[in-house]
Formats: structure tokens, sequence, C-alpha cells
């Protein structure tokens, strides 16, 4: 909300500098959105007067001034059109930064002619756009007055941001009660006399609800004026209604807006010529609507609160008025409107026909709902001074609602909850400068809370009165107590595995992306996706439509952008959470990482090798092995969710239940929907599905090697070609366990020689003796033993 | 005489052989000339038989020690050779070490995971521990447990994304702050309670300066006789821990959240040069927190007692704090997965910060 210096100087005396203000406003809660000062921007400005404008010798369209300037008489070269004898402008000397041009002015030459300074139009003074010429005050204003002075804008307008519980701060009164209550000034009272009135108001009131429950207006006050002129509103009201960003209109219209600024209380004047009969306040009818005073038309339901004459609905209840009973130049009677409007139904009827306004913004915060006789007793004034009229008595309908509120403040309250030590007198002192009404109790205080405080609503409400006057600065720091002097271990089990997974990914040579947590509802679909329950209502756009079920599509398409943007070689991978229902554990958290193109570039000693299923496959281990997964008792089956190439892809599992993530080369026709070009591998584990090992202690099982030279075999087997090698290499393990203690496949071959349905597996085994050296016999049983494990396993033959 | 002379002679000779021998082949025959079988020194060995005693004695130590230092001198020009023969072959293996080194794929982290991972370390250290919550939260969690009821004009201010509503009419959100887990965690903790819950938040929102998705961490304190003395503290020591300056100017303003009350947003002090922000000191001020004592309703909404227990919680964007940390310039950016922003944001693998070595 804006308002100006002299505004609220209206209703705080002070001697507070601008800066002192905006300080105390910050404190008590009154955030300080910005300070437009002119006075400040205009201070090199002045008034000067023109003495004597000459033809310049050398130039058609310039003239020479003699101009008289605070410091004395000076010659300024001017273009402008009305540069004229005995004009009186605005003068800037050498060396002023002129805020419309951004230049600096300097003594210049112009055509041979000296220039010390310049008079300046308005949009070089940044007030508006006009440029036609130089500003011409048309009047005798001393020279030296200052250029925001004579301009009228020497009020400093302040902008501040008003939370949603402070309705009485939406007016410039309750601006300046908090200001007094900080100590800054003294808040004036209110100096309204009430105008008696002199006849009855042609125009009554009902409260005419369907349902007989008058919450949603349960008061409602007008007045009856007639013979009044309505021009346009005083400077002093214009100039004031245009700094705080308000168009001027009519003295009506500016009266009202004028009292909702002042005092956050909305008024609205209908013209009483084009009021039908008398006025009630109703629900809207079934298909009623309402062109109002933005000119739009409104389609109305019987939610809404209306103000009807006899034939229809004419304003929109705490929102906005109607064109057909809007007060024009012309209007002579006018019947004004002071109603409480139910705050909830305000924003309800607000939200749902999308008007903003100044009154429903108050409204639907809640104004004082007591203070509909003060203002219309101040909106008459207003009426009466500016617009002249006789005024009737007052007509009114309903009664204040009950609003009182009162609330028990602990003596020790503010301490023990606020940190802040102060006496309970000044406590009070500060609750009743607020306008709560306290009486000393034994401990404490019981606070009357005044009826501008909807947001008052127990202690901790009155604990923050207390502290935010005082101030926050004043609050003393105090440690929190520790809970071990030396800290201990925070994390749990899956947090660890997040920041294990992510530093291990990345010393793979993945780069960490963070996507967003939405995609298009195909890619979901695409993706094991697409549930209804986990699309968005009201998306962004239509490519952040649904949940991501996987974190690979959103991956997929970063690796889409950085090849369109030239990097072909790419490896990113994501630690996130994946949604694939709208219950909470549906929401698991996986580690996902994609390669594409190159995994060895092309170099002057490599040959380059384009990345594969395995590639991803080695990522896949990585992240497992540090996210704590058994790796060595994982199961790798062939095959993987459908958005995998069918023929290369795996799973990760431990059994068939237990599925922990894929691997492998991400299916053709899934990456030609989402554009991007392949090759391109991935993986995704899911980091909730690891079973948690069994809590280990510290140290380590003694290690137990043996001295022994290893003894190493090498091993051929023709099998089937859809012989998993995994079965081979598991064969050949269990042929002796303690004994072999590794089995490495160095050779897989396909050719007509071993026959067009077979393969051939090479593989090494490793014998580390324990305690003796193994004897050619015993080297002999344990190959013999291999050999028919193998080909038990598999039905494959040794190869000859 | 002459027979020491004879000695003295033919050491000198086969010692001569011996280095002027320029292979380990002609080498290997000077070996065989001299302790061969039929070599000098053998037969001379041999020829011994014929001596007295005495002189056969004296003759064969110096035929031994002869024998002894020609194997010596064998040894020393072998390894002489061998190391030439070598050094002959080194000169033809040399490569031009300028050539590029092989790649190493080298990855990174993500400046939203190491705030996050600086975050927990300091408030690890005060004894928080790490709680969660979902994203996709229930009207009530999201809401109305945090003292937001239906119309209030606070919840317009959230710019929430909606699931359509169910068959019972209910709602799903996405959570717009990481307040939720406040709830979730004093259902299922017993005070004192000490946590902090960093993660996804979502606003109906994007330009210039925001995101339909950001980070927060949300902390909170629950004891019995925590005040906003201490919420104070807290907020400073984080402050000073995060941002790794001895003192950060602070200001402590009165403001309003539904779920807290007394409320305070904090600004950090700050200057502006050249589009880079210096934090901690200056004149200007940037708001990074907001906090307060938690609002009585929703302790109750979380099922304790606000008659026995209070305490404070705040909220903090991990995304801005990186972005003024690190002077990143633009959040949008850190959404988009372009490698060449990840690499210059990002971080190493191994620089993994703890409080011992530095956060950053």
């Amino acid at each position: 909300m804006k308002f100006t210096l002299s505004w609220l100087k209206e209703y705080l005396d002070t001697d507070a500098s601008l800066d002192e203000i905006c300080t105390a406003l910050n404190d008590t809660g009154l955030e300080v959105e910005g300070i437009e000062n002119m006075a400040e921007v205009l201070k090199d400005f002045s008034v000067a007067k023109v003495i004597k404008a000459r033809q310049h010798p050398d130039a058609d369209r310039l003239r020479v001034c003699d101009v008289e300037t605070k410091d004395g008489m000076v010659q300024v070269v001017c273009g402008a059109p009305n540069a004229r004898t005995g004009l009186v402008g605005i003068f800037a000397g050498p060396g002023t930064h002129v805020p419309g041009t951004g230049v600096d002015l300097q003594t210049g030459v112009i055509r041979g002619v000296e220039s010390a300074g310049m008079l300046c139009s308005e949009r070089e003074l940044m007030i508006s756009e006009d440029h036609d010429g130089i500003i011409d005050f048309d009047k005798d204003i001393a020279v030296g007055t200052s250029a925001a002075e004579a301009l009228g804008l020497d009020d400093p307008i302040i902008d501040i941001a008003i939370t949603p519980n402070r309705p009485d701060a939406l007016g410039i009164y309750g601006v300046a009660r908090d200001l007094a209550a900080k100590g800054l000034g003294t808040l004036k009272p209110m100096s309204i006399e009430p105008v008696e009135g002199s006849f009855d108001s042609p125009i009554t009131v009902s409260l005419n609800f369907s349902d007989g429950d008058t919450k949603p207006c349960p008061h409602f006050m007008g007045r009856f004026f007639k013979g009044i002129k309505n021009g346009p509103s005083p400077d002093w009201m214009q100039r004031r209604l245009r700094a705080v960003g308000l168009r001027p209109i009519s003295a009506l219209v500016d009266i009202t807006n004028y009292v909702t600024i002042a005092y956050a209380r909305p008024l609205h004047v209908f013209d009483a010529a084009k009021v039908s009969g008398n006025i009630q306040v109703r629900f809207a009818n079934e298909g009623e609507s309402l062109v109002a005073l933005d000119g739009k038309t409104y389609k109305l339901d019987p939610t809404m609160t209306v103000v009807a004459d006899d034939n229809s609905a004419e304003s929109l209840g705490g929102i906005m008025g109607g064109e057909a009973t809007g007060c024009l130049e012309d209007t002579t009677d006018v019947f004004l409107e002071c109603a409480y409007f139910d705050p909830i139904r305000t924003a309800t009827t607000g939200r749902k026909l999308n008007i903003q306004s100044d009154a429903r913004y108050r409204f639907e915060r809640g104004i004082d709902p007591t203070y509909l006789n003060k203002g219309v007793d101040i909106a008459t004034a207003l009426i009466l001074e500016i617009c002249g009229g006789d005024v009737s008595y007052k007509t009114e309908a309903g009664q204040t609602p009950d609003v009182k509120k009162s609330y028990f403040l602990r003596g020790e309250r503010v301490k023990t909850l606020g940190g802040l030590d102060v006496e309970l007198t000044k406590q009070a002192e500060i609750l009743n400068s607020l306008g709560f009404e306290t009486t000393d109790k034994d401990d404490g205080l019981e606070c009357a809370v005044p009826t501008w405080r909807p947001d008052i609503n127990g202690e901790a409400d009155l604990v923050e009165e207390v502290c935010r006057i005082v101030g926050l600065d004043n609050v003393p720091e105090v440690a929190l107590p520790r809970f071990n002097e030396i800290a201990v271990p925070v994390l749990t089990v899956l947090q660890k595995r997040m920041l294990a997974t992510r530093r291990k990914l990345a010393t793979c040579g993945l780069c960490e992306a963070v996507t967003w947590s939405f995609l298009p509802e195909e890619q979901a679909k695409m993706f094991g996706g697409g549930k209804p329950e986990v699309k968005l209502a009201n998306p962004i756009s239509v490519e952040l439509s649904d949940m991501r079920p996987s974190l690979l599509p959103n991956l997929i398409s970063a690796v889409g952008r950085n090849v369109a943007r030239g990097t072909l070689d790419v490896g990113l991978f994501e630690v996130g959470q994946t949604y694939l229902g709208d219950k909470p554990e549906d929401e698991t958290l996986r580690a996902c990482g994609v390669r594409r193109g190159n995994m060895i570039s092309r170099a002057w000693n490599e040959q380059a090798r384009s990345v594969d299923c395995f590639d991803a496959k080695a990522d896949a281990i990585s992240a497992l092995k540090e996210a704590g997964a058994p790796v060595q008792s994982l199961q790798v089956v062939q095959g993987a969710p459908e958005w995998f190439h069918p023929g290369r892809s795996g799973t990760f599992q431990l059994g068939p239940k237990n599925q922990l993530g894929w691997f492998g080369e991400i299916h053709p026709y899934v990456l030609e929907k989402m554009g991007v070009k392949g090759p391109l591998v991935g993986f995704e584990i899911i980091l909730n599905n690891i079973p948690i090992g069994k809590q280990k202690s510290a140290a380590r099982p003694a290690l137990n090697v043996s001295d022994l030279m290893s003894v190493k075999r090498d091993f051929a087997f023709v099998v089937s070609k859809d012989t998993p090698a995994g079965k081979i290499e598991k064969a050949a393990k269990g042929a002796d366990k303690s004994l072999i203690t590794d089995v490495a496949i160095f050779d897989v071959f396909v050719g007509d020689s071993i026959g067009a349905d077979n393969k051939s597996i090479a593989f090494e085994i490793t014998l580390q003796p324990k305690a003796k050296t193994l004897t050619d016999e015993e080297i002999e049983a344990v190959c013999a033993k291999v050999i028919s494990k193998v080909e038990k396993a598999t039905g494959g033959n040794l190869r000859g | 005489m002459t027979e020491t002379l004879d000695l003295e002679k033919l050491e000198q000779d086969l010692i001569a052989q011996v280095n002027q021998a320029s292979d380990e082949q002609a080498l290997e025959e000077v070996r065989i000339g001299a302790l061969g079988k039929k070599g000098t020194i053998s037969a001379m060995m041999k020829g011994m038989g014929k001596l007295d005693p005495d002189q056969r004695k004296t003759t064969g130590q110096a035929l031994n020690a002869l024998k002894g230092r020609v194997s010596q001198a064998l040894a020393t020009q072998k390894d002489a050779l061998k190391k030439k023969a070598m050094d002959l072959r080194l000169a033809t293996e040399k490569v031009d070490v300028t050539l590029p080194a092989r790649k190493r794929g080298e990855g990174t982290i993500h400046p939203v995971s190491q705030v996050w991972e600086e975050v927990v370390q300091i408030f690890g250290d005060l004894g928080f521990s790490v709680a969660e919550g979902p994203h996709i939260e229930s009207d009530w969690y999201n809401f109305g447990a945090l003292n937001i009821p239906d119309e209030h004009p606070a919840r317009q201010e959230h710019d929430t994304f909606y699931f359509n509503p169910a068959e019972d009419g209910s709602r799903k959100v996405l959570r717009t702050h990481t307040s939720p887990v406040q709830i979730r965690t004093m259902e299922t903790t017993e005070p004192p309670i000490r946590i902090i819950a960093p993660g996804r938040t979502f606003r109906c929102d994007s330009d210039q300066t925001h995101t339909p998705m950001f980070h927060q961490v949300e902390g909170l304190v629950l004891d019995s006789d925590i005040h906003l003395g201490h919420l104070k503290w807290t907020l400073t020591e984080f402050c000073k821990a995060i941002f790794e300056l001895d003192d950060v100017k602070m200001r402590f303003r009165s403001s309003h959240f539904p779920f807290t009350e007394p409320s305070m947003e904090i600004d950090i002090g700050c200057t502006w040069e050249n589009g880079q922000v210096k934090i901690g000191e200056g004149d200007d001020w940037l708001e990074i927190l907001g906090s307060g004592m938690v609002h009585p309703n929703v302790i109750r909404a979380g099922g304790l007692d606000p008659d026995k227990v209070q305490g404070f919680a705040f909220g903090v964007g991990i995304d801005r704090i990186a972005m003024l940390k690190y002077g990143i310039p633009d959040l949008r950016a850190f959404f988009e997965s372009d490698l060449r922003w990840l690499r210059h944001y990002g971080f190493s693998a191994l620089n993994v910060p703890n409080l011992a070595g530095g956060l950053s």
C-alpha cells in the first residue's frame, strides 16, 4: 500500500525523519517496499525566470535566454518553442544529473554562444512524458524555490507491504497508530463533527437473505445527499490519490477512494436518480448478471452478496459497484453506502469472478465492523465540503456484529515466548497505544482486543504485539543448548544412500542434474506413469502436466537439449523422487544415470567407442554398491521395462519380487518419440528397495590371506546361444567355493565353426590355495569338477 | 719375483681385456679365456700341483685373489654394458610428451545437493536430524494443520498446484512449502524435537526469478522452554556458518505467517558490485529467511499440547543460498541441465562439505 508522508502526518504528529519512519515501519512488520522521494531526485533543480529571451544569432530554432536563477543571472541557449521572456520554469545548472536523459550537464557552447545550464521539460525530470516544451508555470513562483515544491512533488511516497493479517494497516490511519505505538509521535484524535441531517432518506435499506441469516452483511448504513455538485475533486485530494496510484475520477468517487485509503473503510455511492425504489442486500438470483464499474459483465450465483434496488442487483457487495447506478459528472442526488461484508464470502465471490478491487482487498481481510457510523460521518463531511448539498438522516439495517474478544496475557509470557524482558506496565502501555484495553490482574493483563484487529486470537498474538513494538532487534540471542557435546550422526539410511550414490556417480564421470518433478503426459505414459491421480489439475504448461514416474525421461530430454547445443557426448545423473501414485508410499527415491555418444572419445592413442549397455550396467553396479546393496548376491536377469531395448537391457533383483533397478539401451522408439538421437543407455535404481543390512560393528573381520601362489586355468565351453553367461560363471564358482576365488569371462565367440545356434564362452578361474601348495592332482580334480558343473548346468561341452 | 710380476702382468692384461670388451659376447669370451676350464687362471691353478707346499700356498692365495678381482671386474663391466645397451634402446623409445593424456570422465555435484549437505552439516552439529515428507500432500498437512484455513487470503498467495479431486471430494496438492513436515514430525516424534526438512517445493509460478519447483529447508525446534532468543541465535549462527563469515549483518523484522506467532523475517546486509552480490555487510538488505514461534494451533494440529511444548520454526531457500553464496545469477538455469552450467557451477565429487575442513 502506498501513502505520502504529508498524508501520514495528517494523523501522526511527529518530527521523525523519513528514514526514521521507514526503519520503524520495517521493525513493526510493515515492510517498506519502496520510497519515492522526488525532493531527493530533484534536489539540484529549482525555479528560475527568463528575464529576456532573444533569437540565437546563428540558429533559427534556438533562443538565447538570460535566466535569473538562485545563483544569479546565467545565459542559457534553449531550443524549446515556448522559451520566452517572462517564463517561469525549472532550471538545472552545470554538474546536475538530469534523470530523464541520464546526462550530467556541462557548460557548453552551442553554435558559438555559451550556455551554462538548461531549462527543463517534464520528461527530463521524469515526471511525465511531456517534451513539447519546457516547463512553464504560467504564474510567478519565487526564483530558487525547489523544483519538487514548485511542482507539488515534495511529498515522499512510501510503499509498504501489508501482511494478510493486518487489514487495519490497509488504511493510513492504522499505519499512524503503529508508528505512534512505536514512539515516533502522537496519534492525532479523529475530529469529525457528525452532521445531523435534515430529512428522511427517500431510499431505505433492508437485509433480505433467503435463509434469514445476515452473516453475509450484518450491518448496512446509508445516507441520502441531494442537490450536490459532482465536479473534479480538489487539487489536494487529486494529488494524494495520484501519489498512491489512483486516477482521480470525480469528487464523489475520489472521496470514497480517499476514505478507503485513509481509514481502510471502503464506501460506495449510488446515483440516487438511477436507483429504483429501495435498497436491499441479498444473495444474487440464479442467472442474474451485473455490469460492474469496470465495464465487464459478471454472471452471478446465489452464493454472492449483492446490493440491489427493486429491480436488479446494482453492486457486488464489498467488491465493486454497478455501472448502471454509478455517479457521473451530472449526478445531483446520491445514496452513500457504508456496510460490513463477510470476509470469506467476499473472498470467494471475488475469486470466482476474478475481480480485484481495493474494496475486496480490504473486506476479505476484515475491516473494522464497528466503524460504519464513523465512516458515514467522515464521508458526509467530505461530500458536504466538496460537493455541497443537503444530507438526510442516517438510515440503517442490521447491527454491529459482536466481535468483542479478550485474552489474558501472563506477565512472564513475553519473556518465556518472546525472549524479551519488558516491565508489565510497559507492556500495558504498548498494548494501550495499539488500542487494546488492558486490565491489571494478578500476574498479568486482561486485554480487550480492538475491533480493527481480527488477527488477534490468543496470548501468542499479544506477545507478538509487544515484541514487534519493542523491536525484534532488541531480543537478546540465547544459545540453543547442545544435545551432545560432540555431535552424533543424524542421517537416516536412505539419506546416506542418497548422498553416497550421488558422490559415487559423480566419480564415475556423470554430472548431476536436478530436473523438474513434472513432465508431459505422453512421456509419463511411455515410462509407466500417466495415472489420473498424479496429473496436475492446473499445470503451468502442457509440457509439465504429470508427475514423473521415472527419472529417465527428464534426463533423456536434458541429453537432447545438450546434443542440440552441440555437446554430443553427454553423461548425466539425478538422485530424486518419482511418483507412481498420490500416496506417500508411492513416492520413491531413485538414482538414475544416462550416457549418450562416445564412452571413449576419438583420440591419437584410443579407438573411439560408443556407449553400450555394459557402461550403464557398470554405473548401476557402482551406485548399488555404494548405496549398500548386496551386489554379490544380486541377480541380473535379461529384460527390463518396456522403455528399454528388449534385447539389450537387464534387471537387478533380489528374487523376482524385489527389483532394485534396470539398465540398458533406451528403446529406439522411445528416443524417436522424444526426438533424441541415440545411442543412449541408462539405468535407474530404486534406493528404497535396497534391504537394510544387519547393524554391523565398525570392526572388520580379520584379514585371511594366503601367501601361496594362486593358480590360474582357462576353459572354453560351447553352449547354446541363449545360455546366460551368468549361469556359467555361477556354475564354475560353485565347483569349489573355497578354492575358486574368481571366475573371469574373457571371450565370447560366435561362428559357424561351432554351429549357428551355439556360442563359445571362455573364462579363467583363479584357485587360491590356503594351507599348502596344490598338487597337480588336486588342480586337475578341481578342473574336472568345474567342467562337470558347467556342462551339467548349461548342457554345453568343453571346447576341444 | 718373476711369478709375482707375471701375475701382476696377467691381471693388468685381463682387466684391460675386460674393460675393452665392447659387448656382452666379447666379455663372455674374456671370461672364458681367463676363468673358463681352459682359461689362463684355471690353467695356472691346475699347474700348482707341481709346486712345493709353501709355494703352493702363497701362489694359491695370490691366484684366488686374482680370480676374485677379475670376477669383480667382469661383473662391473657386464652391468655397464647392459646399462649401455639399455640406454641405446631407450634413446629410440622417445615419445612426444606434449601429446594429450588419456581422458578420464569427471562428474560434478549439483549446487543444490552441495548446499543441502552444507546445511545438514551445520544443523547436524546442533543435533538437528533430517526429516522428510511426501511432495504430494493432503490439503490438511499443507494448509489446514498449518493454521491456514480454506478461505485465508494467505492461501491465495501460495500459487498452489492442485491434483484433480478424488471421489470423496478431497484434493491433493503439491506441497507449497516444506512446513507440512513440521506436522508429520510432531505426529511421530516425542519432544524435544530438533529437525530440519530440506526438499523440493512447488508453486504454480514461472518467470525471471521464479520456477515452478524450488528447494527449501524447514527447521523445527520444540521443547518446553524455547523462545525467540533461541531462534535468533540459531539463525545468526546458521548465517555465519553457511556464508563462512565471522560476522553477518542481520535485520530481524516482524512479519506474519499463519503458522507462527510471533513471526519474523530476516534480512542480511549486502552490497552490490557490478551485478555481483557481496554478503554480510553493506547498506542493502536481502530477505533470506522466514521464521517465528510455532503457532499454538499448529502444535495442537500436530497432536501436542501448546501449554507444555513450545518452540520455533523457520524456512529458507536452498537455491537462494546457493545463488548468494556461489554467485549464481539465474535460478532457472538450476533446472536446465546444461552441461556447461553443471560443470561450471558444480562441485567435485570428493569435495564433501564438512565442518572441520570448511563447508566450501
